[in-house]
C-alpha cells in the first residue's frame, strides 16, 4: 500500500513567523525595540542640544565662527561678570517667590473647585485661561496695565483715593522685580490649581467621611488626611513648576528687556542678550548651562523625596 | 500664446546671462531682458517691519511685481519685528539655510561679518553712481577694503517738540534751548507746568542709546580710545555728564520714562503727556496720517503743533547717533548672483526712488544722493532728518564700532550707567562700574 502524504500545507490558525517576530519574542529585543522611537526622541530633542551647548561652552564659538577649544574659560569669565551675578540673585529670588505663591493660590484654588457648586464646569475652564493664553500675548496685557503713563492699575488705585502718586511699576527696581513676579504668578497658578485639583479627586471621599465621623476638623482633615496624600503629586508639580520659572524667558523680555538697570535680568534673558544680541554663542551657552547644576541638585532631593514620601 | 523655440530661447537667454554678467544693472536694463537663470531665480530678503506702514506696502505691492518684471527674479519678502532678527540670523547662519538677503540695523553687520559674502561689487557700484556713501555707512559696512553689506538708509532720532508750549516758555520762531543748560532750564518749566520730556533710560535698543550716546559724546566722554582698546570712560567728562544727567531727570523728565520701551515715547507724545522726546520722525508721521485722532489740548490738529531740533550742544559739541540699515547677502545663500542682481536693481535711482519718497524723510539716503531729492521739500518740519548723517557718531567711540562695541550695546552699559545714578548711585560710583563693565567687554 502507498501512501501519498499530501502536500505540507502550514495549518491556517498560525501565521508564519518570520525572523523578525522570533526576534521580537526574545523580550530583551522587544524592549529595546519599544525604548528605541522614546531614545530617538530624547537623544535628537533633549541630549543632543544638551551635548552641543556643553560642547559650545568650553569653545570661543560666535555666530558663524566655530571657534576653539577654551577649556573652562567662559565659565571663569561669568564668575567674574556682574551682571551674571545679579541675574542669578534674581533668577533665585523670582523662582522661589513665585513657586511659594503659585503653590499656595494653586492649592487654595483647587480646594474651592473640588467642591460641587453651580457652573463647576465652567469655573474650572475660565481658570485656565491665563494658562491657555500665548505669554506674549497676555504679557503684553500686563505691559499696558504696568505702563508708567497709561497704568489701568495705577488708575484705578488713584480714584479709590489709595494712592496720590503713580506707582513706577516698571521703572523701579524693587516693583519692577515685583511686577514680573505677580504677572508669573498669576500665569502660574492655573497649572498648580488644575493639577492638585486632579490629585484631590483621587482621594476617596470616603477617608474624609471617616475622619469626619472620628470628629476630625475641616483643618484636621485637610493636615492629615488630603495634605499626605496630596503631597506626591505636589512635589511632581513643584519640580516642573521650579524647572520651568528657572528658565523663565518670555514674560521678562517682553515686559523689561531685563531692566531697569538689570533690575529683571533673569538667567534666559542674560543668555540671550549675549548669545544672540552680540553673537557670542559659547557665552551664552555658558549662562544657560550655569542653571544646570542648580536644576540637578533640586531635580535629585526633589526625586529622593518622593521616593521617601511614595515609599512610607 | 506665442511659441518660443529653441534657437529663439538659446537668443534671450543668452542675452540676458551676458548683460547680467557682463554689464550688471545697466547691462539687464540695456538688453531689455530678465537675466537668464536655470529657473526663475527666487530671492528671499529679510527685512525689518519698517515704521513707516506705507513703505512695506510699497514694496509688497509694488516693487515685488516690478521686480520680477525688470529682472525676471522673484522676490520674497518677509518683514519681522526688528527686535527678532538677530535670532532668525543666529538660526540662519548656525543651520546654513535661510534668506538671501538680510537687512540689518545699527552696526549689526560687523557681528556677523564671517557669514556674509562680499558685496563691494555691487556696494562700489553704487556709491559710485550715487555720490559716495556717507562715513558712518561705509565705516560699519567697509572692513580692511572689503564690503560686508551694501548700506540701504540711514535712519535716527531728533528731538521732537511741541511747538505752542516751547512758544509759552519763548522759545518761537525757530528758537530752541541751544545748550544742555538751556534744554534743562526749559524742562523745569514745562515739568512744572504737567508737560515734562520724555525719555527712556530702560533697556530697549533704539532710543536708549540714541539719546544716551550723543549726550556722552556731547561733554567728552567716549566708551574707549581711538585704538578701540583702551577704555577710557571713566574721566572727569563722563562723571559731569552723570551729574548733570540726575539733576535733567529730575527736573524735567517724566520719570515713568525708565521703564519705557521704543514705542512708550512715540504713545505719551501723541497723547499729549510730553513735550519733547528724542525719535525718529514716526510720531509726526503718525499725527499727520491720522489728523483727527490725534488732538492738542486746544482740539487743533497736533501735527500742526510738532518741529524737530537737534541734541543740544555739550562742551564737546553736538551729536547724534545714526542708525544705518545694511542689507548682507549671506555667505550660505546659494543665491548670491541673483541677490546682488537684485541689490543692484533695487538701488537703482528709478527704483529706490519710489521707496525713499514713501518713507517722507523717516530715513536719510545712505548715498550723498539723495540729499537733493524732492522728497525734501515737501515738508520742512523733516528737512532737519535730512542732515543727520553728518553729525553722526557710532557707538564705540572713539574705536571702531565692531563686536566689543556691540556687546557694550547689547548689555546697555553705558544706558545703565546713567540709569543707576538717576536710581541714587553717586555718578562717581557709576562711571566706575560702567568702566569695569566695559574692560570686561574690551578684554
Amino acid at each position: 500500500m502507498t501512501f501519498t502524504y499530501a502536500a505540507a500545507t502550514p495549518y491556517a490558525g498560525i501565521p508564519r513567523r518570520g525572523p523578525l517576530t522570533r526576534l521580537l519574542e526574545d523580550e530583551r529585543w522587544l524592549a529595546v525595540a519599544l525604548l528605541l522611537p522614546t531614545v530617538l526622541l530624547l537623544g535628537l530633542f533633549i541630549a543632543y542640544p544638551f551635548v552641543k551647548g556643553v560642547e559650545l561652552s568650553v569653545t570661543d564659538a560666535k555666530v558663524g565662527v566655530p571657534g576653539h577649544f577654551v577649556g573652562l574659560q567662559n565659565f571663569a569669565q561669568i564668575w567674574n561678570d556682574g551682571i551674571f551675578h545679579v541675574a542669578v540673585w534674581n533668577t533665585c529670588l523670582y523662582t522661589a517667590v513665585t513657586t511659594v505663591f503659585k503653590l499656595a493660590l494653586g492649592l487654595w484654588l483647587a480646594l474651592l473647585l473640588n467642591n460641587n457648586f453651580k457652573g463647576k464646569a465652567f469655573t474650572r475652564a475660565f481658570i485656565l485661561l491665563p494658562f491657555i493664553i500665548p505669554t506674549v500675548l497676555s504679557t503684553l496685557a500686563w505691559k499696558w496695565m504696568f505702563d508708567p503713563t497709561f497704568s489701568v492699575i495705577n488708575y484705578l488705585l488713584f480714584q479709590l483715593g489709595i494712592i496720590h502718586a503713580r506707582i513706577n511699576w516698571l521703572g523701579d527696581p524693587n516693583l519692577a522685580l515685583i511686577s514680573v513676579i505677580i504677572v508669573n504668578v498669576w500665569r502660574g497658578v492655573p497649572f498648580y490649581a488644575i493639577s492638585l485639583l486632579a490629585g484631590l479627586q483621587t482621594i476617596s471621599p470616603e477617608l474624609h467621611e471617616a475622619a469626619a465621623i472620628d470628629g476630625a476638623r475641616a483643618w484636621q482633615r485637610f493636615r492629615h488626611v488630603t495634605w499626605p496624600l496630596l503631597l506626591p503629586v505636589t512635589l511632581v508639580i513643584v519640580l516642573f513648576s521650579v524647572i520651568q520659572t528657572f528658565a523663565d524667558f518670555q514674560l521678562v523680555y517682553v515686559l523689561t528687556g531685563g531692566g531697569p538697570a538689570n533690575a529683571t535680568q533673569l538667567f534666559a534673558t542674560y543668555a540671550y542678550q549675549i548669545g544672540i544680541g552680540t553673537g557670542l554663542l559659547s557665552q551664552g551657552a555658558t549662562i544657560s548651562l550655569a542653571v544646570f547644576p542648580v536644576l540637578l541638585l533640586v531635580v535629585i532631593v526633589q526625586l529622593l523625596y518622593i521616593r521617601r514620601v511614595e515609599t512610607h | 500664446m506665442a511659441r518660443i523655440d529653441r534657437r529663439r530661447l538659446l537668443k534671450l537667454s543668452g542675452a540676458g546671462t551676458v548683460a547680467a554678467s557682463a554689464g550688471g544693472l545697466a547691462g539687464i536694463l540695456a538688453s531689455g531682458r530678465a537675466p537668464a537663470y536655470a529657473q526663475a531665480a527666487t530671492v528671499h530678503w529679510l527685512r525689518w517691519s519698517d515704521f513707516v506702514p506705507a513703505s512695506d506696502q510699497l514694496l509688497r505691492n509694488k516693487i515685488v511685481p516690478q521686480c520680477e518684471k525688470d529682472i525676471g527674479i522673484k522676490l520674497n519678502l518677509e518683514t519681522v519685528n526688528a527686535n527678532d532678527i538677530q535670532a532668525r540670523i543666529t538660526s540662519a547662519v548656525q543651520s546654513g539655510s535661510g534668506p538671501d538677503i538680510i537687512m540689518v540695523v545699527n552696526n549689526w553687520p560687523r557681528l556677523y561679518e564671517a557669514s556674509v559674502a562680499d558685496v563691494s561689487d555691487v556696494a562700489e557700484e553704487i556709491g559710485k553712481a550715487q555720490g559716495g556713501y556717507y562715513d558712518i555707512a561705509q565705516t560699519i559696512n567697509n572692513v580692511g577694503g572689503k564690503w560686508i553689506g551694501v548700506p540701504w538708509a540711514i535712519g535716527g532720532g531728533l528731538l521732537t517738540n511741541r511747538t505752542s508750549w516751547f512758544a509759552e516758555i519763548g522759545y518761537s520762531e525757530g528758537k530752541f534751548p541751544g545748550t544742555w543748560e538751556e534744554y534743562r532750564a526749559a524742562g523745569k518749566k514745562l515739568k512744572a507746568a504737567g508737560r515734562p520730556f520724555g525719555q527712556t533710560l530702560g533697556h530697549t535698543f533704539g532710543d536708549a542709546p540714541g539719546f544716551w550716546y550723543p549726550y556722552l559724546w556731547s561733554w567728552g566722554g567716549k566708551e574707549v580710545e581711538a585704538d578701540g582698546k583702551t577704555v577710557a570712560l571713566n574721566s572727569k567728562e563722563t562723571i559731569e555728564s552723570v551729574k548733570f544727567a540726575v539733576g535733567f531727570w529730575k527736573d524735567c523728565c517724566d520719570e515713568g520714562g525708565l521703564a519705557w520701551d521704543d514705542s512708550s515715547n512715540n504713545r505719551a507724545f501723541l497723547s499729549g503727556t510730553i513735550s519733547s522726546t528724542n525719535n525718529g520722525a514716526s510720531i509726526y508721521l503718525e499725527a499727520k496720517k491720522k489728523p483727527d485722532a490725534y488732538l492738542t489740548e486746544k482740539g487743533t490738529p497736533l501735527w500742526k503743533d510738532i518741529f524737530h531740533t537737534r541734541l543740544p550742544k555739550g562742551p564737546d559739541g553736538q551729536f547724534a547717533l545714526p542708525g544705518p540699515f545694511t542689507d548682507m547677502v549671506m555667505s550660505y545663500s546659494k543665491n548670491q548672483k541673483p541677490a546682488k542682481d537684485f541689490l543692484r536693481w533695487v538701488h537703482s535711482k528709478p527704483v529706490f526712488e519710489q521707496w525713499f519718497t514713501s518713507q517722507q524723510g523717516y530715513t536719510d539716503g545712505a548715498t550723498k544722493y539723495w540729499e537733493e531729492d524732492p522728497v525734501w521739500n515737501i515738508d520742512p518740519v523733516l528737512l532737519p532728518f535730512r542732515d543727520l548723517p553728518n553729525v553722526g557718531r557710532l557707538v564705540g567711540y572713539a574705536g571702531p564700532p565692531g563686536r566689543a562695541a556691540a556687546e557694550a550695546v547689547t548689555k546697555y552699559i553705558i544706558v545703565d550707567m546713567y540709569t543707576k545714578a538717576v536710581q541714587g548711585m553717586s555718578a562717581e560710583d557709576a562711571v566706575k562700574w560702567a568702566h569695569e563693565e566695559l574692560v570686561k567687554v574690551y578684554a
